[in-house]
């Protein structure tokens, strides 16, 4: 089976091509991150803020059941252009791999599907195998084993 | 030295990354890769040492020649690097394609 979700990761570069289609028209695509409760759902995160225009920003947090915070992202909205494309910042606080620049394209492929192009541009190449050494199994796990580290340090 | 011995290290340089390609494509001698660059041969030289001692190339003596065999098992190294990142980025979209099913089902 084809992989629906393709990562371009050419060594030496400092930058990463996530390419993924979805069963999904590209309006519905498109307010999967343009609205914020429907980014809470799928990315299992509080949205504090979302100004999705230009010079807006956004801020995202998750805590644990004890109602610790165990990641918080935020970024500058740069672009932003209804179905067609954002393009923003992104920022893990507390993380070593410092900021990112999004560029997000999204476009249709029929009436049901649509395509998500997104390249990631990190600080340095170095910055970006930071990223890609993380321990983490699965989404939002990944930020919480970070921090993990992080405070281990500080003990 | 260690340094040298790290896959991605090795491929972080565009001569040796060109080297590869050469090479994956059909087995070579030192000369006959050099004279693919425009470099100098002890330079062309260097890089193999790299590439050799990180285990993405392999010797192998033909009679009077030595000549250099791809290591497509050590490069896949580099493939599973990256696949806990790609699997962390299906899974997300696979949540996104959800949601927005029963969000389209629910209207």
């Amino acid at each position: 089976m084809e992989r629906k979700t393709k990562i371009d990761a050419a060594e030496g570069r400092q930058d990463l091509v996530i390419t993924r289609e979805f069963d999904l028209p590209l309006d519905l695509l498109f307010r999967a991150y343009a609205e914020p409760e429907i980014i809470e759902q799928w990315m299992g995160t509080k949205v504090l803020k979302l100004e999705n225009k230009q010079h807006g920003g956004y801020q995202f947090e998750t805590s644990d059941g004890k109602g610790n915070i165990v990641f918080r992202a935020n970024g500058a909205i740069h672009e932003f252009v209804p179905e067609k494309k954002i393009t923003r910042t992104f920022e893990m606080e507390n993380a070593l791999f410092g900021i990112q620049l999004e560029f997000l394209e999204f476009e249709s492929l029929s009436e049901d599907t649509s395509k998500l192009i997104m390249q990631i541009v990190y600080r340095s190449a170095k910055h970006r195998e930071e990223q890609l050494k993380l321990p983490f199994s699965y989404g939002i796990n990944m930020a919480h084993d970070r921090l993990e580290e992080v405070l281990g340090k500080l003990k | 030295m260690n340094l040298r011995r790290d896959v991605f290290q090795a491929i972080a340089d565009p001569t040796r990354r060109a080297i590869l390609l050469l090479v994956a494509a059909q087995s070579m001698t030192a000369g006959a890769i050099a004279a693919n660059f425009d470099t100098a041969r002890p330079t062309v030289s260097k890089h193999l040492q790299i590439l050799t001692e990180c285990e993405l190339l392999q010797q192998e003596q033909n009679g009077r020649e030595i000549y250099y065999h791809f290591n497509a098992k050590k490069m896949k190294a580099v493939a599973d690097f990256i696949e806990p990142f790609r699997k962390m980025w299906d899974d997300r979209f696979n949540k996104l394609e959800d949601v927005m099913k029963k969000y389209k089902s629910k209207k």
